[in-house]
């Protein structure tokens, strides 16, 4: 397993780039993380549907799936394709330090 | 750092219930991997993107050799025999029950998933031929197919994509 240094602390990653355990995840990695996927500010909205993330994930270190997030956190598909553009399923989980979803929808 | 976006383009062929999902949860991953998606419906797959008919898709069970009982609790393997398969009633009921099986799943319905896709940025367009055949306009569509196009049309729009067809 590789490690990498993530905002000043050094934290276990996968061959994709996700992190493997969801303890070592701080705020301003997921800052980090954000800006290496293109997202230079994270909004409030961001922030909404991250903290989902991180609750719902918690314990599997799996993200949620797409529809469980929307379903989770209210906001619409075209609203959640708009915060994490290009492919929201796996960004999202990178960001909020989780592995990719289990779930196919 | 200017990456090629990876694009795929389905074919949906087929108006049965089962065939519907393939290309809607596919493309579902697609998108929510940042991958292009097109949809062309075609032929039986019009059903889809009929308004009138996409609530209405069933699954009969007759000539169907992988539908066995066990999904309505029946121990084993047994099949549903053909000749009780043309009853009348029994594609309904086969129809309900896999509808009943998806709902306990969570997976949405048809129509909502079509709806989630085009949100999501999924591009849907109906076969030409299949409309005139049909006699569809695109009155009959539901929202979301983008336009009416010939084979050719969907030729050139996914240059370059992976194609799979339904």
């Amino acid at each position: 397993m590789a490690t990498r240094t993530i905002a000043g602390k050094t934290v276990q990653v996968n061959d994709e780039g996700f992190m493997t355990n969801p303890a070592e995840w701080t705020k301003e990695i997921a800052v980090e993380l954000a800006k290496e996927e293109g997202i230079e500010e994270l909004t409030e909205q961001h922030w909404k549907v991250i903290d989902f993330c991180r609750q719902a994930g918690m314990s599997s270190g799996k993200a949620p799936t797409l529809r469980q997030i929307t379903t989770g956190t209210g906001l619409s598909t075209k609203e959640l394709f708009a915060l994490f553009p290009k492919g929201p399923a796996k960004k999202v989980a990178r960001i909020s330090g989780l592995g990719k979803p289990e779930g196919c929808v | 750092m200017a990456e090629e976006t990876r694009k795929i383009a389905f074919i949906c062929s087929k108006g049965n219930l089962d065939m519907a999902y393939p290309a809607l949860v596919m493309g579902w991953a697609a998108l929510g991997n940042g991958i292009d998606v097109t949809i062309f419906f075609t032929f039986w797959g019009m059903d889809l993107i009929n308004k009138h008919r996409v609530d209405h898709l069933e699954i009969p069970p007759v000539a169907n050799t992988s539908m066995k009982m066990n999904m309505m609790g029946v121990p084993g393997y047994l099949g549903i025999p053909n000749l009780v398969g043309v009853l009348p009633g029994m594609t309904a009921f086969a129809t309900k029950l896999m509808k009943d099986k998806m709902k306990e799943m969570g997976v949405p319905t048809v129509r909502e998933y079509l709806e989630m896709l085009v949100d999501a940025g999924a591009k849907l367009y109906a076969c030409k031929m299949s409309v005139d055949m049909m006699g569809l306009k695109k009155e009959d569509f539901i929202d979301g197919v983008i336009d009416i196009v010939t084979a050719g049309d969907f030729m050139d729009m996914t240059e370059g994509a992976q194609i799979i067809f339904i």
